[in-house]
């Protein structure tokens, strides 16, 4: 566990996407790996910049939706064939045809279910406190137009006089310390 | 043949890279945070959103009203009895659902189709969606006559050990929409959280502060949780494209799979999902040409938005117009004598205004007008037209299940509809509700995906090095 005191890293405001994004390429290919970008609204290229190119919500929503959809089939097997057998105008108990439907439906629905609370859950969300919104310029702009690099102390390369030249070579509008 | 360039007029273009331009000039990401935010976060409701409110409540509750008498009474006080055992309540249902999928095409297909332009209107048009799913979801429920044990249709496990029927297209049904609704709003939620976050970060009173904080469950826009998000969104919309395609489909079973003149033919399905989407914009224009005046928004939802709707009206238009046509084709060509006294009793029998009004409404009335890019971008035409779509796809509705039920295969057992008034106050009922339900929506959440309307800004776009010079 990271110790829960003392400075959670720097955080370096800038202009534009492209500075951003321009700075954390610089910083991930001078080896920092404990960095993070915030944009407020989805860059992908900041993204690419940090080194995250894949993640894990198409294989939750996969696997939640095959779950959901053999779920289904095998409840309404279970219950036409051995729970409550009926006999309409003679048709088969066991009549695999009308059972994908509602199979179809719930794969999507726990597809569904999966990608979105997958995507929280990966996000380790929800998490209504974080060290970044005591940051005195974070939450005046990070959702509307301000761009952030943050170095977190946690990465080995982190000290932190020098770390914070580092970040002002880059051009930044200003570079906080953000504590924990 | 000569082929005439239909030039779009100067104002729609970009000067500087020649691309459409979807929203207005002179943007900033400021600039739009500050117009969207500000209609939440004001403290001043304006009163003309008070007065609806209160037209609106009404309308609620005169649902509540007719609901109330209907527990009392039973389903007898409605006018369904035989031969027409499905009256408003069952169209209704399809009315509303049809309404739903509209929002849902233009949230999730859109998006698929890189539609950007569909980024200023989808929110409002999935809120259209989940509220309609709603009214939707109430008729099934009220129409069984004993609401109080609704929940039978779910595989629920309790004493009397029965279990649903799944070779029944009702029951399927009950996936359909139960889905449909979850997914529904799922998406939405999910779509409004960085949004929430933009609204916890401007909110100056203390409460929108807190309320605001806990539904965006902390969102930062971290680089990787935006990521994270793409990837769900378009998930999400890879999986709302085939549900919504499902949902009247499985809803035209309901008809099709039935043996009745009028109600089984393999067209219902496709010409179903295209009338739902037609009904759908109908609604969507009937929603933000008022919106956008009152709210001033000119700027986001513009002329663009309107001359798209228009076309994407005019080819389900057409779609459902050939429904129509492979209708009257089928009770000529299946030599069938019930399939070809049901149509001659739609057009000529005593119910034969509701079939000529219907086909005014959704096929003379658009399908000759919206060809023009001057009509379909002249709003007051367009909210006019859009209100005669919404009553031309409910007396579709009326049609197929009215005139099929009244005359079917007996003579002896033919007979009439006539709505009651408490038919009509839960219609008015729902659209009241409805009205309510939306203007809670526009007062109290992003109307406009703000993050979404962000990516379309000239700023969004990160210029390459050489363009900002080696200097750097």
């Amino acid at each position: 566990m990271p110790a829960r005191e003392g400075t959670y890293g720097l955080l370096a405001e800038f202009e534009t996407p492209g500075d951003l994004v321009r700075a954390a390429r610089k910083a991930h290919d001078d080896g920092w790996r404990r960095l993070e970008c915030y944009t407020p609204y989805p860059v992908e290229e900041a993204a690419e910049a940090i080194g995250f190119h894949r993640n894990k919500v198409p294989l939750i929503t996969l696997i939640g939706g095959l779950l959901g959809g053999a779920a289904m089939f095998a409840m309404e097997t279970w219950i036409s064939v051995l729970a409550y057998p009926t006999n309409f105008a003679g048709r088969p108990t066991y009549s695999w045809p009308a059972f994908i439907v509602p199979a179809y439906e719930w794969t999507i629905l726990w597809a569904g279910l999966s990608a979105g609370f997958g995507m929280l859950a990966l996000n380790g969300l929800p998490a209504l406190y974080h060290p970044l919104f005591n940051a005195p310029n974070f939450r005046d702009g990070a959702t509307t137009d301000k761009f952030f690099l943050c170095l977190e102390a946690l990465d080995p390369k982190f000290e932190l006089a020098e770390s914070k030249e580092y970040l002002e070579t880059m051009g930044p509008v200003s570079v906080v310390e953000v504590e924990y | 043949m000569a082929t005439r360039e239909v030039k779009p007029p100067d104002h729609w273009v970009d000067p500087a890279t020649g691309e459409y331009r979807v929203i207005a000039p002179g943007q900033t990401f400021r600039s739009i945070t500050e117009k969207i935010a500000r209609i939440v976060l004001t403290p001043h409701t304006p009163m003309g959103w008070f007065g609806l409110f209160t037209v609106a409540g009404g309308g609620t509750m005169m649902l509540m009203v007719a609901l109330t008498w209907l527990f009392l009474k039973g389903v007898g006080i409605w006018a369904v009895s035989q031969p027409v055992a499905w009256g408003f309540a069952i169209i209704e249902f399809v009315w509303w659902i049809g309404i739903g999928h509209a929002g849902t095409l233009i949230s999730a297909i859109l998006l698929l189709f890189k539609q950007s332009w569909r980024n200023s209107i989808s929110r409002f048009a999935e809120a259209m969606t989940i509220f309609a799913v709603m009214c939707a979801a109430l008729f099934p429920m009220i129409h069984v006559g004993r609401p109080w044990v609704a929940y039978w249709v779910f595989p629920l496990p309790f004493t009397m050990t029965v279990w649903p029927q799944f070779r029944s297209p009702l029951m399927w049904d009950v996936f359909a929409v139960s889905t449909y609704a979850t997914i529904s709003v799922v998406f939405w939620y999910i779509g409004m959280v960085p949004d929430f976050g933009t609204f916890r970060d401007k909110a100056e009173s203390k409460i929108a502060q807190y309320f605001y904080g806990i539904l965006s469950v902390g969102w930062r826009g971290s680089a990787r949780h935006w990521m994270r998000y793409e990837t769900a969104s378009l998930l999400l919309a890879g999986l709302a494209t085939p549900l919504v395609l499902s949902v009247h489909t499985v809803i035209s079973f309901d008809f099709a799979v039935a043996v009745l003149p009028g109600w089984h033919t393999t067209i219902f399905p496709p010409y179903f999902v295209a009338g739902a989407i037609y009904s759908g914009f109908a609604m969507v224009l009937t929603l933000a040409i008022p919106l956008r005046k009152f709210y001033h928004l000119e700027s986001l939802v513009t002329e663009r938005h309107m001359d798209n709707m228009g076309k994407l009206m005019l080819v389900t238009g057409f779609i459902v117009g050939y429904g129509y046509g492979m209708e009257a084709f089928m009770a000529w060509y299946s030599a069938d004598h019930w399939e070809a006294f049901t149509f001659w009793n739609r057009a000529f029998g005593p119910m034969g205004w509701s079939y000529w009004c219907l086909i005014t409404c959704n096929l003379a009335i658009p399908l000759t007008t919206l060809w023009s890019r001057k009509l379909r971008t002249n709003i007051a035409f367009m909210f006019v037209l859009s209100i005669v779509v919404n009553t031309g796809m409910y007396l579709e509705r009326f049609v197929i299940i009215v005139t099929s039920l009244t005359r079917d295969f007996l003579p002896s057992a033919w007979g009439t509809y006539r709505a009651t008034k408490w038919d009509y106050m839960t219609f008015v009922g729902t659209l009241g509700f409805f009205t309510f339900m939306f203007l809670l929506f526009v007062r109290f959440l992003p109307m406009i995906p703000m993050n979404e309307i962000r990516m379309l800004l000239p700023g969004a776009k990160i210029k390459p090095k050489a363009a900002v010079g080696a200097g750097d």
